[in-house]
Order: C-alpha cells, then sequence, then structure tokens
C-alpha cells in the first residue's frame, strides 16, 4: 500500500488514495475547548468564568469530501478550525488529521494542510503577491516543477496573472481572497480549510472562488472544510453540511435531510378569483399565514405533498393560480438555532 | 483532564505514524536538532525577501539608514556637548565613556537589526494575525522576529562602531591577549543577552499585548543605561542590572576591566568573563518563556 500511495501522490495523488478505500482524514472524538475568561470587577479585581466554545464535539471527515461547517457568530466554528490546524490545543477529547494530533506536530502538519482565514490575510502584506508565493515555494520546500506548475495553474484559474505585482495591501477584498486561495494550494495540502472565504466577496468573485474550490475537489480530491455564513456556499459545493450552535453539533448530514430536522415548512401561495375569508381546510395541517386581496399563503410540513391540499383548494374554492415554494434554508437554521437556545 | 491528553497521546502515536500512507515525498521528518536550523533558515529567507524588497528602493533606503544614524548620532552629540563643561563624569573621562557607549551602543545595535521587530507581537495577538504565522512550517519565533526586518538598523550599528573607534583611538589601554579577545566576545554575548531580552519581552505580549513599552524600558532603556559609568547610578540600580536582569554583562563588568578599571560591587575581576556564559544562560531561559508564552496563547487563543 505505502508504495502505492508515494508513487501516486505526486501528481494524482486522490486516484492513489481511492484505490486505499475511505480513509477518515479528520477525526474528531468528543473534542472540547474551554476558554477561562477573565472580567474586570472593580479596581483589580477579577472574575473568573468558563466559556465552552466547543462542546464535545465528535465528527469524521473521509479524504476528499467537501463539507460545509456553519453556524452563527460565536458559535465555535473558528475556534474548531483553529483547532484542527493545531493553533488552539483542545481541552479534552482526541483530534487527528491525517493520522497526527494537530496540536503536537502543529508545524509538521503544517506542510500537509492549507488554510484560508477570509478575515486577516496570510500574504505579507507590504509586498507583491509574487514575493509572498516565492516566499512560500521556499519555506514549505515545493520542488521547483511542482512549484512552477502550482502557480501556473492558479494564477490560469483566479485570474491572478496582473495581480502578480502588485502589492497585497492595494489588492480589493475579492482579489487578496483569490490572492490568499493560492497561497493556501502552492504545496498541494490534503486539505484545504477555509474560514468565511466569501465573506465581503461580489457575485462575480464569489462565483469564481466556488468554481475553483469544486474543480480543486473535483481534481485533485483535495478534501474541503469550509465554514460560511453564505448558504449558496454550501448549496453548490457541499454535500454534506454540520451545523454547530453554542460549541454543539445540532445537524451533521446532506444539506436536503436539514428540512427534515428542522421541521420547516413549505408554502402554498394561492390566487383567488377574489378575496374570500382565509382559507381553511380541517383535517390537513395546513393554515393560512397571510392573505393579501385575493392572494393567500398557506404553510404546510415540508415532508407533506402538496397535492392533496391543491385538489381540496380547488374544488372549494374559485382557484386561478397557484405555487409552492420550498422552504428558505436560511430560515430552517435559524429556526434550529433558536429552538436550541430555547432548550 | 488536559494533561491525560497530553500524557495519552505518545503512547498511541507510535502505530498512528507507522500506519501512515498519505505523507508526501517531500515533507522532511524534522528531528528536535532540525527545528533550530528550520528557525534559521527560514529567519534567512524572510530577511533575504524584505532585504531585496527595501534594495528595490536604494535611495530611500539610503536615506533611512542616513536617517537611524544620525538619530543616534545626535545621542552622543549630548554627551560631548556635556563633557566641554566638565572633565570627567562618575569619575570616567570623555574616552572611557566612548567606549563604554560605543561597546553597548554596537551590542544593541546588533540585538536590534536581528530581533528588533519583536514588540509588533503585542498587536499581532490582538489583531489575530499571529494565528497566520501558527499554520506555516517554520518556528513562529523565527517569523515573528524577520518580520519586516529593517536593514537601516545597521545605522545604529555603524554609529556604535564609529563611538567606539573612537573610544579605542583616545585611550591608552595596557591590551593583554586576553582584553583583546575578550573585545568582540564581550559584543557578540552582549547582543545576545539584548536578544534574549527581546525576546522576553516579546513573549510577554503574549499575556499582556500591550507590553512592549515595559519591553521598550529593558532593551531601549537598558542600552540608554549601560553607556553611561555605572558610578553614576545608585547602588541598588546597579545590583539590579547584575543580579536581576544581568545586563552588566553585556557591558559594565567585561569594559571596565578591559580600561583596567575595578569591576563593580566589589566583585572579583575574573567574573569580566563571564559574558558568554550569562549569554547562554539568558538565552536558554528567553527560549523557555517563549515556548511558555506561546503555549499559553495556544490555549487560550487570546
Amino acid at each position: 500500500m505505502r508504495a502505492v500511495t508515494d508513487s501516486a501522490s505526486g501528481t494524482d495523488g486522490a486516484a492513489g488514495e481511492g484505490g486505499t478505500g475511505v480513509e477518515d482524514f479528520i477525526e474528531l472524538d468528543g473534542v472540547e475547548k474551554v476558554f477561562d475568561v477573565r472580567r474586570k470587577v472593580g479596581f483589580l479585581r477579577r472574575e473568573r468564568h468558563q466559556v465552552r466554545a466547543v462542546d464535545s464535539i465528535s465528527f469524521r471527515v473521509p479524504r476528499g469530501e467537501m463539507v460545509g461547517y456553519i453556524g452563527p457568530n460565536g458559535a465555535g466554528k473558528s475556534t474548531t478550525i483553529k483547532m484542527l490546524t493545531g493553533i488552539l490545543t483542545p481541552s479534552a477529547g482526541r483530534l487527528r488529521v491525517a493520522g497526527v494530533d494537530p496540536s503536537r506536530e502543529r508545524t509538521r502538519l503544517a506542510q500537509r494542510i492549507g488554510v484560508v482565514f477570509g478575515q486577516r490575510t496570510t500574504l505579507w502584506w507590504d509586498l507583491p503577491l509574487i514575493d509572498s508565493y516565492r516566499l512560500m515555494h521556499r519555506m514549505y520546500r515545493v520542488p521547483d516543477a511542482r512549484f512552477r506548475e502550482n502557480l501556473d495553474r492558479c494564477v490560469e484559474l483566479l485570474d491572478l496573472g496582473e495581480l502578480l505585482d502588485v502589492p497585497v495591501r492595494q489588492l480589493s477584498l475579492g482579489q487578496r481572497m483569490r490572492g490568499d486561495i493560492a497561497a493556501a494550494l502552492l504545496h498541494d495540502p490534503e486539505v484545504l480549510y477555509l474560514d468565511e472565504p466569501t465573506i465581503g466577496l461580489d457575485v462575480i468573485s464569489k462565483a469564481k472562488v466556488r468554481g475553483f474550490l469544486r474543480d480543486l475537489n473535483a481534481e485533485r480530491g483535495t478534501t474541503v472544510l469550509l465554514t460560511t455564513h453564505d448558504l449558496t456556499d454550501i448549496e453548490q459545493l457541499c454535500r454534506r453540511v454540520m451545523v454547530i450552535d453554542h460549541g454543539r453539533l445540532l445537524y451533521d448530514g446532506a444539506l436536503t435531510g436539514l428540512h427534515e430536522v428542522g421541521e420547516s415548512e413549505r408554502t402554498l401561495v394561492v390566487d383567488l378569483e377574489r378575496e374570500v375569508p382565509p382559507i381553511e381546510l380541517p383535517g390537513t395541517r395546513a393554515r393560512t399565514v397571510r392573505t393579501q386581496g385575493p392572494r393567500q399563503w398557506l404553510a404546510f410540513p415540508a415532508t407533506e405533498s402538496a397535492a392533496p391540499l391543491v385538489a381540496r383548494i380547488a374544488a372549494e374554492y374559485p382557484l386561478v393560480d397557484l405555487s409552492v415554494r420550498e422552504p428558505d434554508i436560511e430560515a430552517v437554521i435559524a429556526k434550529m438555532y433558536a429552538d436550541r437556545s430555547a432548550v | 483532564m488536559a494533561e491525560d491528553v497530553a500524557v495519552a497521546a505518545p503512547a498511541e502515536a507510535a502505530p498512528g505514524a507507522g500506519g501512515r500512507s498519505g505523507a508526501e515525498p517531500w515533507i522532511p521528518e524534522l528531528s528536535r536538532g532540525a527545528v533550530l536550523w528550520n528557525g534559521l533558515r527560514a529567519y534567512g529567507l524572510i530577511v533575504a525577501m524584505w532585504t531585496r524588497s527595501t534594495m528595490a528602493y536604494r535611495a530611500s533606503f539610503a536615506m533611512m539608514a542616513f536617517g537611524n544614524f544620525a538619530a543616534t548620532a545626535f545621542d552622543f552629540v549630548a554627551i560631548l556637548m556635556m563633557f566641554s563643561h566638565i572633565e570627567s563624569l562618575g569619575g570616567f573621562s570623555l574616552s572611557e565613556v566612548a567606549f563604554l557607549y560605543g561597546t553597548a551602543g554596537t551590542a544593541f545595535g546588533l540585538a536590534e537589526l536581528v530581533l528588533g521587530s519583536m514588540n509588533r507581537l503585542g498587536g499581532r495577538v490582538r489583531d489575530g494575525t499571529l494565528d497566520t504565522l501558527l499554520v506555516r512550517p517554520v518556528p513562529v519565533l523565527a517569523q515573528v522576529a524577520a518580520d519586516k526586518f529593517a536593514l537601516r538598523r545597521l545605522g545604529r550599528v555603524l554609529q556604535g562602531l564609529l563611538v567606539l573607534g573612537y573610544g579605542l583611538a583616545t585611550l591608552d589601554l595596557d591590551w593583554t591577549v586576553a582584553r583583546v579577545l575578550l573585545l568582540p566576545t564581550m559584543i557578540v554575548s552582549g547582543a545576545a543577552i539584548f536578544c534574549a531580552v527581546f525576546v522576553v519581552g516579546g513573549a510577554f505580549q503574549f499575556w499582556a499585548q500591550d507590553a512592549s513599552e515595559v519591553q521598550n524600558a529593558f532593551t531601549y532603556g537598558g542600552n540608554t543605561l549601560l553607556q553611561y559609568p555605572p558610578s553614576v547610578f545608585g547602588r541598588e540600580l546597579v545590583r539590579g542590572v547584575t543580579f536581576v536582569v544581568p545586563l552588566a554583562f553585556a557591558n559594565w563588568i567585561p569594559a571596565l576591566y578591559i580600561m583596567g578599571r575595578e569591576v563593580p560591587l566589589g566583585l572579583p575581576q575574573e567574573v569580566a568573563f563571564l559574558p558568554p556564559v550569562v549569554a547562554a544562560v539568558c538565552c536558554a531561559l528567553a527560549g523557555l518563556v517563549w515556548r511558555t508564552g506561546l503555549r499559553a496563547y495556544r490555549s487560550t487563543g487570546s
């Protein structure tokens, strides 16, 4: 097995790994991170209390998967990423990336991971983009040919050609983000962590970044874990999504499955011939949530079929037109957070 | 609880490492000794990059370096003016003060050239950019130290050397082999002692992000202190910089010996040869403090 991976990992690592079956690249078992927070209460007196930023999280990510990690601000997303990269040491639990403990082997693992922090750059602010790349080349000891190949690829796909000689501080947010993503990939990392990679980007930049990540995952088999606020990122990139809030994992599974867990509702928008009192359909779980002239909105559980409702409305009311609205994923997740907070 | 995890890890690391298959061919296995080399190499790489970028604007570099030189030069002009009114300062002649000033200035200038960026660590902790250094495969200390490396700081070294040259030229010293050898040794050891102070001062910023001023008090303040003879300061202060923060070994003690003066605090003459030992101990302690600080940061994240 070793011979296979060694010879294959150079150019088509993903294909080589494919033969070894599903391998859990990232493993977390009951990982916790507790911060001691000291607050000033009066002169010199400090009050200590503990904040559980990550509370007993367990999950596994096989090699080559692309996972979305979402949650509101302060949910523990960034803390998780920091533990995965070895920046932070977990307070408890077991954490392995590529078989090693990131906090103990941080500098060695750094050769095998790429990190993009959306909010801050890993590039050298005052220097031209190409200088940062050249330094990365030497710092990560990437063979020259490999470096050239990776750089050319990133420059082409991320449209960096004209930016290479521009000092990083003069780049726009979208340009800088693309520059950062390239910087994280020059050493062929096996896993790429992205913390809010599309934050503050315009529509075109977002599309470009998403397209690039999708290709990267498909062609090179790079494992990708990304946190985001923008659910479109997840919808377009990830089949699997993890939802975290208050440091706990609320959901881990397919994006579509979120609807069932979140008890979300679909909406039937009904246009009638004239204004009538709110529609009532006894014996069904649909209820009218809003009326406006001849138009009415009925909510019903996302898991139920709309057909019987449509049939009954058509039979009992002067129906002109109707449409079904799928639940808003954002609303589903917001409901999830709200339910969680109520507990 | 965290202790348990730490203890348990090495036991299971062995089979885990053996069974791992995905190691990229060019990733070196770093032994503990290689970490130091790796750090120095990274320091060199970053310094080279900053130097290259500064040299792109030669005129601007020349002006900055001259400004740096001039600013420190005025510092010595103040001493010259003082001596136009007095014959001696604390029993020391102008030439002797120049010797003290030159050795301290050169040693400190070298340390500042190498580690002058350490006081930016607090800012990096505050704005979170320290994290970007922690995900790279080279030691954080090397990255922080080399960040924004400023070759113009050579101006201070140059000024120190000039004042030292003036001191040496005008002093009539009794040069023995020991004294000749001690002079470069004391400058290198002094630079190392100041480097240790820079590192400790930097490490304190892991706990207190605004501690760079405290660091400045010990580095820049210490340098200014050593430029004057110990006899002008109170005995307690001299004790402090001998036994607590051993800056006296960077300059005073060996310099007074070379000039054939009494070593302060009634210490035996032989202590003049201790600077390399003191420097080694200081650097080891500084390394320890740095590691502790980094560990504290990695457990609190702030």
